[in-house]
Protein backbone atom coordinates (compact mmCIF):
# COMPACT_ATOMS: atom_id res chain seq x y z
CA UNK A 1 0.00 0.00 0.00
CA UNK A 2 1.46 3.34 -0.94
CA UNK A 3 1.42 6.32 1.33
CA UNK A 4 -1.35 8.08 -0.50
CA UNK A 5 -3.72 5.14 -0.14
CA UNK A 6 -3.01 4.94 3.57
CA UNK A 7 -3.54 8.65 4.02
CA UNK A 8 -5.89 9.65 1.23
CA UNK A 9 -6.53 13.01 2.87
CA UNK A 10 -3.52 15.19 2.31
CA UNK A 11 -4.40 18.58 3.73
CA UNK A 12 -1.42 20.42 2.32
CA UNK A 13 -2.40 19.22 -1.17
CA UNK A 14 -5.80 20.83 -0.72
CA UNK A 15 -4.70 23.94 1.11
CA UNK A 16 -1.52 25.11 -0.60
CA UNK A 17 0.10 28.23 0.80
CA UNK A 18 -1.01 30.38 -2.11
CA UNK A 19 -4.63 29.41 -1.41
CA UNK A 20 -4.36 30.29 2.25
CA UNK A 21 -2.69 33.54 1.26
CA UNK A 22 -5.54 34.55 -1.07
CA UNK A 23 -8.03 33.51 1.61
CA UNK A 24 -6.41 35.64 4.28
CA UNK A 25 -5.60 38.58 1.98
CA UNK A 26 -8.32 38.49 -0.67
CA UNK A 27 -7.53 40.55 -3.82
CA UNK A 28 -10.04 42.70 -5.69
CA UNK A 29 -12.89 42.59 -3.23
CA UNK A 30 -15.52 45.23 -3.86
CA UNK A 31 -17.43 46.57 -6.84
CA UNK A 32 -16.20 47.92 -10.19
CA UNK A 33 -17.09 51.42 -11.39
CA UNK A 34 -19.07 50.46 -14.47
CA UNK A 35 -20.08 46.81 -14.37
CA UNK A 36 -20.68 45.53 -17.89
CA UNK A 37 -21.50 42.14 -16.55
CA UNK A 38 -22.21 40.95 -13.06
CA UNK A 39 -23.52 37.76 -11.62
CA UNK A 40 -24.45 36.64 -8.12
CA UNK A 41 -24.54 32.90 -7.34
CA UNK A 42 -25.23 30.93 -4.21
CA UNK A 43 -24.33 27.37 -3.32
CA UNK A 44 -27.09 26.28 -0.96
CA UNK A 45 -25.37 23.12 0.24
CA UNK A 46 -22.58 25.01 1.98
CA UNK A 47 -23.85 28.57 1.99
CA UNK A 48 -21.10 29.93 -0.27
CA UNK A 49 -22.23 33.16 -1.87
CA UNK A 50 -20.32 35.14 -4.50
CA UNK A 51 -20.94 38.08 -6.80
CA UNK A 52 -18.52 38.84 -9.60
CA UNK A 53 -18.46 42.15 -11.50
CA UNK A 54 -16.50 42.81 -14.69
CA UNK A 55 -15.67 46.09 -16.42
CA UNK A 56 -14.67 46.11 -20.10
CA UNK A 57 -12.52 48.62 -21.96
CA UNK A 58 -13.26 49.96 -25.46
CA UNK A 59 -10.82 47.42 -26.86
CA UNK A 60 -12.94 44.57 -25.42
CA UNK A 61 -10.39 43.75 -22.77
CA UNK A 62 -11.27 43.32 -19.12
CA UNK A 63 -10.14 46.44 -17.30
CA UNK A 64 -11.37 45.52 -13.85
CA UNK A 65 -12.79 42.56 -11.95
CA UNK A 66 -14.18 42.80 -8.46
CA UNK A 67 -16.00 40.31 -6.30
CA UNK A 68 -17.80 40.02 -3.01
CA UNK A 69 -19.00 37.09 -1.02
CA UNK A 70 -18.66 34.76 1.86
CA UNK A 71 -17.77 31.13 2.02
CA UNK A 72 -15.02 28.64 2.65
CA UNK A 73 -11.33 29.26 1.97
CA UNK A 74 -11.47 27.35 -1.32
CA UNK A 75 -14.33 29.42 -2.75
CA UNK A 76 -12.89 32.72 -1.55
CA UNK A 77 -9.34 31.98 -2.70
CA UNK A 78 -10.64 30.81 -6.07
CA UNK A 79 -12.60 34.05 -6.56
CA UNK A 80 -9.58 36.09 -5.54
CA UNK A 81 -7.18 34.26 -7.88
CA UNK A 82 -9.66 34.42 -10.73
CA UNK A 83 -10.05 38.17 -10.34
CA UNK A 84 -6.30 38.60 -10.67
CA UNK A 85 -6.02 36.31 -13.67
CA UNK A 86 -8.81 37.89 -15.69
CA UNK A 87 -7.49 41.44 -15.91
CA UNK A 88 -6.34 42.38 -19.38
CA UNK A 89 -8.01 39.37 -21.01
CA UNK A 90 -10.73 39.49 -23.65
CA UNK A 91 -13.96 37.67 -22.84
CA UNK A 92 -12.96 34.92 -25.27
CA UNK A 93 -9.63 34.51 -23.50
CA UNK A 94 -11.42 34.53 -20.16
CA UNK A 95 -13.67 31.73 -21.34
CA UNK A 96 -10.69 29.75 -22.54
CA UNK A 97 -9.13 30.11 -19.11
CA UNK A 98 -12.42 29.04 -17.56
CA UNK A 99 -12.63 25.87 -19.65
CA UNK A 100 -9.07 25.08 -18.75
CA UNK A 101 -9.88 25.60 -15.06
CA UNK A 102 -12.94 23.34 -15.27
CA UNK A 103 -10.96 20.48 -16.77
CA UNK A 104 -8.17 20.87 -14.21
CA UNK A 105 -10.64 20.84 -11.33
CA UNK A 106 -12.27 17.69 -12.74
CA UNK A 107 -8.89 16.00 -12.49
CA UNK A 108 -8.30 15.72 -16.25
CA UNK A 109 -4.72 15.58 -17.51
CA UNK A 110 -3.55 18.62 -19.40
CA UNK A 111 -1.21 21.55 -19.59
CA UNK A 112 -2.48 24.05 -17.07
CA UNK A 113 0.53 26.37 -17.05
CA UNK A 114 -1.54 29.26 -18.49
CA UNK A 115 -3.59 29.17 -15.27
CA UNK A 116 -0.53 30.33 -13.33
CA UNK A 117 -0.99 30.30 -9.55
CA UNK A 118 -4.54 29.02 -10.00
CA UNK A 119 -2.91 25.64 -10.54
CA UNK A 120 -2.66 25.51 -6.76
CA UNK A 121 -6.35 24.55 -6.80
CA UNK A 122 -5.66 21.36 -8.77
CA UNK A 123 -5.65 19.42 -5.47
CA UNK A 124 -9.36 20.14 -5.13
CA UNK A 125 -10.06 17.51 -7.80
CA UNK A 126 -9.26 14.89 -5.14
CA UNK A 127 -12.03 16.28 -2.90
CA UNK A 128 -15.21 15.96 -4.97
CA UNK A 129 -17.46 17.77 -2.49
CA UNK A 130 -15.22 20.83 -2.69
CA UNK A 131 -15.26 21.16 -6.48
CA UNK A 132 -18.43 23.25 -6.23
CA UNK A 133 -16.63 25.63 -3.87
CA UNK A 134 -13.75 26.14 -6.28
CA UNK A 135 -15.95 26.66 -9.32
CA UNK A 136 -18.54 29.06 -7.88
CA UNK A 137 -16.73 32.27 -8.88
CA UNK A 138 -16.02 30.85 -12.32
CA UNK A 139 -19.69 29.95 -12.73
CA UNK A 140 -20.47 33.60 -11.98
CA UNK A 141 -18.14 34.58 -14.80
CA UNK A 142 -19.57 31.94 -17.14
CA UNK A 143 -23.19 32.94 -16.60
CA UNK A 144 -22.36 36.63 -16.52
CA UNK A 145 -20.73 36.37 -19.95
CA UNK A 146 -23.67 34.36 -21.27
CA UNK A 147 -26.14 37.01 -20.11
CA UNK A 148 -23.95 39.82 -21.42
CA UNK A 149 -23.62 38.20 -24.84
CA UNK A 150 -27.34 37.34 -24.92
CA UNK A 151 -28.13 40.94 -24.06
CA UNK A 152 -25.68 42.28 -26.66
CA UNK A 153 -27.25 40.12 -29.36
CA UNK A 154 -30.79 41.04 -28.39
CA UNK A 155 -29.94 44.68 -27.82
CA UNK B 1 -26.83 2.96 35.73
CA UNK B 2 -23.90 4.20 33.71
CA UNK B 3 -23.54 2.72 30.25
CA UNK B 4 -20.67 0.27 29.80
CA UNK B 5 -19.32 2.14 26.78
CA UNK B 6 -16.29 -0.10 26.27
CA UNK B 7 -18.58 -3.10 25.97
CA UNK B 8 -21.06 -1.27 23.78
CA UNK B 9 -18.25 -0.29 21.41
CA UNK B 10 -17.41 -3.96 20.87
CA UNK B 11 -20.84 -4.35 19.27
CA UNK B 12 -20.09 -1.74 16.58
CA UNK B 13 -17.64 -3.12 14.02
CA UNK B 14 -17.49 0.13 12.06
CA UNK B 15 -16.00 2.07 14.97
CA UNK B 16 -12.86 -0.07 14.97
CA UNK B 17 -11.18 1.37 11.93
CA UNK B 18 -8.61 3.98 11.13
CA UNK B 19 -9.73 7.02 9.21
CA UNK B 20 -6.94 8.89 7.44
CA UNK B 21 -4.40 7.39 9.78
CA UNK B 22 -6.31 8.01 13.02
CA UNK B 23 -8.84 5.97 14.98
CA UNK B 24 -12.29 6.97 13.71
CA UNK B 25 -14.25 9.36 15.91
CA UNK B 26 -17.84 9.32 14.70
CA UNK B 27 -19.77 12.38 15.87
CA UNK B 28 -22.46 12.56 13.19
CA UNK B 29 -25.12 10.56 14.99
CA UNK B 30 -27.89 13.08 14.47
CA UNK B 31 -27.56 12.32 10.74
CA UNK B 32 -27.55 8.57 11.21
CA UNK B 33 -26.21 6.29 13.92
CA UNK B 34 -23.97 3.31 13.45
CA UNK B 35 -25.44 -0.18 13.65
CA UNK B 36 -24.53 -2.85 16.21
CA UNK B 37 -23.63 -6.31 14.93
CA UNK B 38 -26.89 -7.66 16.41
CA UNK B 39 -28.81 -5.44 13.96
CA UNK B 40 -26.57 -6.37 11.05
CA UNK B 41 -26.88 -10.04 12.01
CA UNK B 42 -30.67 -9.79 11.99
CA UNK B 43 -30.50 -8.81 8.32
CA UNK B 44 -28.26 -11.76 7.52
CA UNK B 45 -30.45 -14.17 9.48
CA UNK B 46 -33.55 -13.04 7.64
CA UNK B 47 -32.04 -13.34 4.18
CA UNK B 48 -30.25 -16.60 4.94
CA UNK B 49 -32.98 -18.19 7.02
CA UNK B 50 -36.52 -17.00 6.37
CA UNK B 51 -36.75 -14.52 3.51
CA UNK B 52 -40.38 -14.50 2.36
CA UNK B 53 -43.09 -11.96 1.75
CA UNK B 54 -45.26 -10.99 4.69
CA UNK B 55 -49.00 -11.07 5.25
CA UNK B 56 -49.61 -13.59 2.47
CA UNK B 57 -48.87 -17.19 1.81
CA UNK B 58 -49.35 -19.82 4.47
CA UNK B 59 -46.03 -21.57 4.14
CA UNK B 60 -43.74 -21.65 7.13
CA UNK B 61 -41.20 -19.15 5.80
CA UNK B 62 -43.92 -16.58 5.19
CA UNK B 63 -45.30 -17.18 8.66
CA UNK B 64 -41.87 -16.72 10.24
CA UNK B 65 -41.24 -13.54 8.28
CA UNK B 66 -44.66 -12.13 9.20
CA UNK B 67 -44.18 -13.00 12.85
CA UNK B 68 -40.79 -11.28 12.99
CA UNK B 69 -42.03 -8.24 11.05
CA UNK B 70 -45.11 -7.77 13.22
CA UNK B 71 -42.99 -8.59 16.28
CA UNK B 72 -40.84 -5.57 15.48
CA UNK B 73 -43.96 -3.40 15.38
CA UNK B 74 -44.97 -4.67 18.82
CA UNK B 75 -41.49 -3.93 20.21
CA UNK B 76 -41.59 -0.39 18.88
CA UNK B 77 -45.09 0.09 20.28
CA UNK B 78 -43.91 -0.99 23.75
CA UNK B 79 -40.82 1.22 23.42
CA UNK B 80 -42.93 4.38 23.09
CA UNK B 81 -45.83 3.27 25.29
CA UNK B 82 -48.32 2.92 22.44
CA UNK B 83 -51.64 1.42 23.53
CA UNK B 84 -51.59 -0.82 20.44
CA UNK B 85 -49.00 -1.98 17.87
CA UNK B 86 -51.55 -1.12 15.18
CA UNK B 87 -50.87 2.55 15.79
CA UNK B 88 -47.30 2.13 14.56
CA UNK B 89 -47.07 2.64 10.78
CA UNK B 90 -43.79 1.75 9.17
CA UNK B 91 -42.27 4.45 6.97
CA UNK B 92 -38.95 4.99 5.23
CA UNK B 93 -37.90 7.89 7.46
CA UNK B 94 -39.24 10.81 9.43
CA UNK B 95 -40.12 12.85 6.36
CA UNK B 96 -42.39 10.19 4.94
CA UNK B 97 -44.47 9.99 8.12
CA UNK B 98 -44.99 13.75 8.22
CA UNK B 99 -45.92 13.83 4.54
CA UNK B 100 -48.47 11.07 5.14
CA UNK B 101 -50.19 13.31 7.71
CA UNK B 102 -50.04 16.28 5.33
CA UNK B 103 -51.62 14.39 2.44
CA UNK B 104 -53.85 11.94 4.29
CA UNK B 105 -55.31 14.12 7.00
CA UNK B 106 -54.41 17.79 6.78
CA UNK B 107 -54.90 18.77 3.13
CA UNK B 108 -58.45 17.41 2.82
CA UNK B 109 -59.43 19.43 5.91
CA UNK B 110 -57.65 22.75 5.35
CA UNK B 111 -59.76 25.71 4.24
CA UNK B 112 -58.64 29.21 3.26
CA UNK B 113 -57.97 31.17 6.42
CA UNK B 114 -57.04 28.11 8.47
CA UNK B 115 -53.79 28.39 10.38
CA UNK B 116 -50.92 25.97 10.81
CA UNK B 117 -48.39 26.73 13.55
CA UNK B 118 -44.81 25.56 13.38
CA UNK B 119 -41.48 27.22 14.15
CA UNK B 120 -38.32 28.53 12.56
CA UNK B 121 -36.18 25.84 14.17
CA UNK B 122 -37.71 22.99 12.19
CA UNK B 123 -35.94 20.55 9.95
CA UNK B 124 -37.21 20.93 6.38
CA UNK B 125 -39.12 17.67 6.85
CA UNK B 126 -41.29 19.34 9.49
CA UNK B 127 -41.70 22.52 7.48
CA UNK B 128 -42.14 21.85 3.76
CA UNK B 129 -45.09 19.41 4.04
CA UNK B 130 -47.07 22.09 5.93
CA UNK B 131 -45.89 24.96 3.72
CA UNK B 132 -46.98 23.03 0.65
CA UNK B 133 -50.32 22.08 2.21
CA UNK B 134 -50.96 25.74 3.01
CA UNK B 135 -50.02 26.84 -0.52
CA UNK B 136 -52.38 24.27 -2.01
CA UNK B 137 -55.35 25.19 0.16
CA UNK B 138 -55.07 28.89 0.94
CA UNK B 139 -54.26 28.21 4.58
CA UNK B 140 -51.60 30.16 6.40
CA UNK B 141 -48.45 29.05 8.24
CA UNK B 142 -47.44 30.98 11.35
CA UNK B 143 -44.07 30.54 13.00
CA UNK B 144 -43.35 30.59 16.71
CA UNK B 145 -40.48 32.99 17.40
CA UNK B 146 -37.16 31.86 18.79
CA UNK B 147 -35.75 33.48 21.90
CA UNK B 148 -32.07 34.47 21.88
CA UNK B 149 -31.16 31.35 23.89
CA UNK B 150 -32.53 29.11 21.13
CA UNK B 151 -35.74 28.09 22.88
CA UNK B 152 -39.23 28.72 21.54
CA UNK B 153 -41.02 31.83 22.74
CA UNK B 154 -43.91 30.19 24.60
CA UNK B 155 -45.76 33.47 25.06
CA UNK B 156 -45.66 34.03 21.33
CA UNK B 157 -46.94 30.47 20.84
CA UNK B 158 -49.89 31.21 23.12
CA UNK B 159 -50.56 34.42 21.25
CA UNK B 160 -50.60 32.60 17.90
CA UNK B 161 -52.97 29.99 19.33
CA UNK B 162 -55.29 32.69 20.69
CA UNK B 163 -55.48 34.43 17.29
CA UNK B 164 -57.81 31.62 16.24
CA UNK B 165 -58.44 29.30 13.28
CA UNK B 166 -55.50 27.10 14.27
CA UNK B 167 -56.21 23.69 12.87
CA UNK B 168 -52.79 22.10 13.14
CA UNK B 169 -49.54 22.46 15.07
CA UNK B 170 -46.24 20.83 14.03
CA UNK B 171 -43.33 21.02 16.45
CA UNK B 172 -40.13 19.13 16.92
CA UNK B 173 -39.40 17.33 20.15
CA UNK B 174 -35.81 18.52 19.87
CA UNK B 175 -34.03 20.72 17.34
CA UNK B 176 -31.46 18.95 15.17
CA UNK B 177 -29.36 22.12 15.10
CA UNK B 178 -29.88 23.95 18.39
CA UNK B 179 -30.35 20.86 20.51
CA UNK B 180 -33.28 22.61 22.20
CA UNK B 181 -35.66 20.18 23.87
CA UNK B 182 -39.14 21.59 23.48
CA UNK B 183 -41.80 21.19 26.20
CA UNK B 184 -43.87 18.86 24.04
CA UNK B 185 -46.44 17.82 26.61
CA UNK B 186 -47.31 21.41 27.55
CA UNK B 187 -47.34 22.63 23.94
CA UNK B 188 -49.61 19.75 22.93
CA UNK B 189 -52.04 20.48 25.76
CA UNK B 190 -52.29 24.16 24.82
CA UNK B 191 -52.82 23.31 21.15
CA UNK B 192 -55.61 20.92 22.09
CA UNK B 193 -57.25 23.62 24.20
CA UNK B 194 -57.24 25.77 21.07
CA UNK B 195 -58.87 22.94 19.11
CA UNK B 196 -55.80 22.07 17.01
CA UNK B 197 -54.27 18.68 16.29
CA UNK B 198 -50.54 18.24 16.87
CA UNK B 199 -47.81 16.35 15.05
CA UNK B 200 -44.44 15.99 16.75
CA UNK B 201 -41.24 15.47 14.80
CA UNK B 202 -39.70 13.16 17.38
CA UNK B 203 -36.73 12.16 15.25
CA UNK B 204 -34.17 13.69 17.62
CA UNK B 205 -35.97 12.59 20.78
CA UNK B 206 -37.09 8.96 20.65
CA UNK B 207 -33.54 7.63 20.00
CA UNK B 208 -32.14 9.55 22.95
CA UNK B 209 -34.52 9.64 25.91
CA UNK B 210 -37.58 7.88 27.32
CA UNK B 211 -40.74 8.88 25.46
CA UNK B 212 -44.29 7.88 26.28
CA UNK B 213 -46.81 8.81 23.62
CA UNK B 214 -49.76 8.59 26.00
CA UNK B 215 -48.06 11.02 28.36
CA UNK B 216 -47.24 13.43 25.51
CA UNK B 217 -50.78 13.14 24.17
CA UNK B 218 -49.66 14.30 20.70
CA UNK B 219 -51.87 13.21 17.83
CA UNK B 220 -49.02 11.91 15.70
CA UNK B 221 -45.29 11.46 16.13
CA UNK B 222 -42.74 10.72 13.41
CA UNK B 223 -39.49 8.87 14.06
CA UNK B 224 -36.54 7.69 11.95
CA UNK B 225 -35.24 4.21 12.77
CA UNK B 226 -31.84 4.77 11.21
CA UNK B 227 -31.12 7.42 13.83
CA UNK B 228 -31.59 4.80 16.56
CA UNK B 229 -29.32 1.92 15.49
CA UNK B 230 -31.67 0.52 12.83
CA UNK B 231 -30.90 0.24 9.10
CA UNK B 232 -31.49 3.15 6.73
CA UNK B 233 -34.88 3.10 5.06
CA UNK B 234 -36.70 2.63 8.37
CA UNK B 235 -38.91 4.94 10.37
CA UNK B 236 -42.41 5.04 11.73
CA UNK B 237 -45.42 7.24 12.13
CA UNK B 238 -47.39 6.77 15.32
CA UNK B 239 -50.90 8.16 15.56
CA UNK B 240 -54.00 8.12 17.72
CA UNK B 241 -56.25 5.37 16.45
CA UNK B 242 -59.26 7.56 15.75
CA UNK B 243 -57.09 9.83 13.61
CA UNK B 244 -55.48 6.94 11.76
CA UNK B 245 -59.01 5.74 11.01
CA UNK B 246 -59.94 9.18 9.65
CA UNK B 247 -56.70 9.59 7.71
CA UNK B 248 -56.63 8.66 4.02
CA UNK B 249 -53.82 6.43 2.73
CA UNK B 250 -51.09 8.16 0.71
CA UNK B 251 -50.19 5.09 -1.33
CA UNK B 252 -52.59 2.64 -2.90
CA UNK B 253 -52.03 -0.94 -4.00
CA UNK B 254 -51.26 -4.33 -2.54
CA UNK B 255 -51.80 -5.21 1.12
CA UNK B 256 -53.73 -2.08 2.01
CA UNK B 257 -57.31 -3.06 1.18
CA UNK B 258 -60.16 -4.83 2.96
CA UNK B 259 -61.82 -5.42 -0.39
CA UNK B 260 -61.26 -4.23 -3.94
CA UNK B 261 -63.68 -4.19 -6.88
CA UNK B 262 -63.69 -2.74 -10.34
CA UNK B 263 -65.89 0.02 -8.97
CA UNK B 264 -63.77 0.91 -5.94
CA UNK B 265 -62.19 -0.39 -2.76
CA UNK B 266 -62.34 -0.30 1.02
CA UNK B 267 -59.24 0.15 3.07
CA UNK B 268 -57.83 -2.30 5.55
CA UNK B 269 -57.53 -1.30 9.19
CA UNK B 270 -54.41 0.60 10.30
CA UNK B 271 -51.53 -0.03 10.02
CA UNK B 272 -52.06 -2.14 6.85
CA UNK B 273 -54.07 0.71 5.31
CA UNK B 274 -50.89 2.81 5.17
CA UNK B 275 -48.43 0.16 4.07
CA UNK B 276 -49.16 -0.51 0.41
CA UNK B 277 -46.90 -2.97 -1.35
CA UNK B 278 -44.22 -5.29 -0.08
CA UNK B 279 -42.54 -3.52 2.80
CA UNK B 280 -38.88 -3.28 3.77
CA UNK B 281 -39.22 -6.53 5.74
CA UNK B 282 -35.63 -7.29 6.72
CA UNK B 283 -34.84 -3.76 7.81
CA UNK B 284 -37.90 -3.48 10.02
CA UNK B 285 -37.11 -6.80 11.65
CA UNK B 286 -33.66 -5.36 12.33
CA UNK B 287 -35.33 -2.18 13.63
CA UNK B 288 -36.99 -4.41 16.23
CA UNK B 289 -33.57 -5.73 17.22
CA UNK B 290 -32.27 -2.16 17.53
CA UNK B 291 -35.15 -1.42 19.89
CA UNK B 292 -34.25 -4.54 21.90
CA UNK B 293 -30.70 -3.23 22.15
CA UNK B 294 -31.78 0.20 23.42
CA UNK B 295 -34.37 -1.31 25.75
CA UNK B 296 -31.69 -3.50 27.33
CA UNK B 297 -29.50 -0.42 27.91
CA UNK B 298 -32.42 1.51 29.34
CA UNK B 299 -33.41 4.84 27.82
CA UNK B 300 -32.91 6.65 31.13
CA UNK B 301 -29.29 5.46 31.02
CA UNK B 302 -28.91 6.46 27.37
CA UNK B 303 -30.16 9.94 28.18
CA UNK B 304 -27.91 10.27 31.24
CA UNK B 305 -24.88 9.20 29.20
CA UNK B 306 -25.54 11.67 26.41
CA UNK B 307 -26.33 14.43 28.85
CA UNK B 308 -23.04 14.00 30.70
CA UNK B 309 -21.05 13.76 27.48
CA UNK B 310 -22.78 16.79 25.95
CA UNK B 311 -22.15 18.81 29.09
CA UNK B 312 -18.49 17.86 28.96
CA UNK B 313 -18.31 18.80 25.28
CA UNK B 314 -20.06 22.10 25.99
CA UNK B 315 -17.48 22.99 28.62
CA UNK B 316 -14.51 22.00 26.49
CA UNK B 317 -15.77 23.65 23.28
CA UNK B 318 -16.80 26.89 24.97
CA UNK B 319 -13.31 27.19 26.43
CA UNK B 320 -11.82 27.48 22.93
CA UNK B 321 -11.15 31.04 21.85
CA UNK B 322 -13.39 32.05 18.93
CA UNK B 323 -15.84 29.16 19.30
CA UNK B 324 -19.49 30.11 19.53
CA UNK B 325 -22.07 27.53 20.61
CA UNK B 326 -25.70 27.67 19.49
CA UNK B 327 -28.79 26.88 21.53
CA UNK B 328 -29.43 26.53 25.24
CA UNK B 329 -26.85 24.98 27.54
CA UNK B 330 -29.37 22.84 29.40
CA UNK B 331 -31.58 21.03 28.86
CA UNK B 332 -30.41 19.97 25.44
CA UNK B 333 -30.36 16.95 23.18
CA UNK B 334 -27.03 15.15 22.67
CA UNK B 335 -25.69 17.46 19.97
CA UNK B 336 -23.90 20.77 19.78
CA UNK B 337 -23.78 23.16 16.83
CA UNK B 338 -20.98 25.67 16.82
CA UNK B 339 -18.88 27.90 14.66
CA UNK B 340 -15.24 28.83 14.84
CA UNK B 341 -14.40 32.46 14.07
CA UNK B 342 -12.45 32.74 10.83
CA UNK B 343 -12.93 29.12 9.74
CA UNK B 344 -15.76 28.17 7.44
CA UNK B 345 -17.45 24.89 8.47
CA UNK B 346 -16.27 23.19 5.25
CA UNK B 347 -12.68 24.07 6.03
CA UNK B 348 -13.03 22.96 9.64
CA UNK B 349 -14.57 19.68 8.59
CA UNK B 350 -11.74 19.06 6.12
CA UNK B 351 -9.15 19.42 8.87
CA UNK B 352 -11.18 17.33 11.32
CA UNK B 353 -11.67 14.64 8.69
CA UNK B 354 -7.93 14.50 8.08
CA UNK B 355 -7.64 13.67 11.78
CA UNK B 356 -10.34 10.99 11.64
CA UNK B 357 -13.06 13.08 13.27
CA UNK B 358 -16.43 12.96 11.48
CA UNK B 359 -18.87 15.79 12.17
CA UNK B 360 -21.65 17.29 10.09
CA UNK B 361 -21.27 20.70 8.52
CA UNK B 362 -23.77 22.66 6.50
CA UNK B 363 -27.32 23.88 7.00
CA UNK B 364 -28.55 20.59 8.52
CA UNK B 365 -31.71 20.74 6.41
CA UNK B 366 -32.75 23.80 8.41
CA UNK B 367 -32.08 26.74 6.09
CA UNK B 368 -34.68 29.04 7.69
CA UNK B 369 -32.92 28.55 11.03
CA UNK B 370 -29.55 29.41 9.43
CA UNK B 371 -31.15 32.66 8.27
CA UNK B 372 -32.45 33.36 11.77
CA UNK B 373 -29.02 32.66 13.25
CA UNK B 374 -27.47 34.66 10.38
CA UNK B 375 -24.85 32.05 9.59
CA UNK B 376 -24.28 30.36 6.22
CA UNK B 377 -23.70 27.02 7.90
CA UNK B 378 -22.66 25.51 11.21
CA UNK B 379 -20.55 22.65 12.49
CA UNK B 380 -22.40 20.01 14.48
CA UNK B 381 -21.08 17.28 16.74
CA UNK B 382 -23.73 14.77 17.81
CA UNK B 383 -23.29 11.97 20.29
CA UNK B 384 -24.64 8.52 20.96
CA UNK B 385 -24.27 5.55 23.24
CA UNK B 386 -20.79 4.58 22.02
CA UNK B 387 -19.14 8.00 22.25
CA UNK B 388 -16.60 8.78 24.97
CA UNK B 389 -15.01 11.79 26.60
CA UNK B 390 -11.73 10.88 24.92
CA UNK B 391 -13.48 11.43 21.58
CA UNK B 392 -14.64 14.88 22.65
CA UNK B 393 -10.98 15.56 23.48
CA UNK B 394 -10.01 14.46 19.96
CA UNK B 395 -12.61 16.85 18.55
CA UNK B 396 -11.26 19.71 20.64
CA UNK B 397 -7.64 18.95 19.66
CA UNK B 398 -8.58 18.86 15.99
CA UNK B 399 -10.34 22.22 16.26
CA UNK B 400 -7.21 23.67 17.87
CA UNK B 401 -5.12 22.25 15.02
CA UNK B 402 -7.51 23.80 12.49
CA UNK B 403 -7.15 27.17 14.17
CA UNK B 404 -3.40 26.82 13.95
CA UNK B 405 -3.60 25.71 10.32
CA UNK B 406 -5.73 28.66 9.22
CA UNK B 407 -3.91 31.06 11.50
CA UNK B 408 -6.94 32.24 13.48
Amino acid sequence: MNNEAQHPVNLSALYQQVILDHYKRPRNKGVVQRAVLKKHLHNPTCGDDIEVQVELGDDGKITDVKWNGRGCSISMASASMMSVALKGKTLAEAQELMRSFYSMIQGEQGNYKPLGEIQALSGVSKFPVRIKCATLAWHCLEEGIKEYEGGAKNG
Amino acid sequence: MALDVARIRQDFPILHQEMNGHPLVYLDNAATTQKPRQVIQALVEYYEGYNANVHRGIHTLAERATEAYEGARAKIARFIGSPSPNQVIFTRNGSEGLNMIAYGWLRPRLRPGDVIITSGMEHHSNLLPWQQAALATGAQVKYVNLLPDGTLDQEHYDRLLSEGNVRFVAISGASNVLGTINPVKEMVARAHQAGAKVAVDAVQVVPHMPVNVVDWDADWIAVAGHKMLAPTGTGFLWGKMELLEEMEPTYFGGSMIAEAHLTGAKWAEPPAKFEAGTPNIADFIAFGVAVDYLTALGMENVYAHEKALTQYAWERLSAIDGVRLFGPRQPRAGLISFDVAGIHPHDLSAVLNAEGVAIRVGHHCAQPLMEILDVPATNRASFYIYNMQAEVDRLVDAILHAKEFFGV
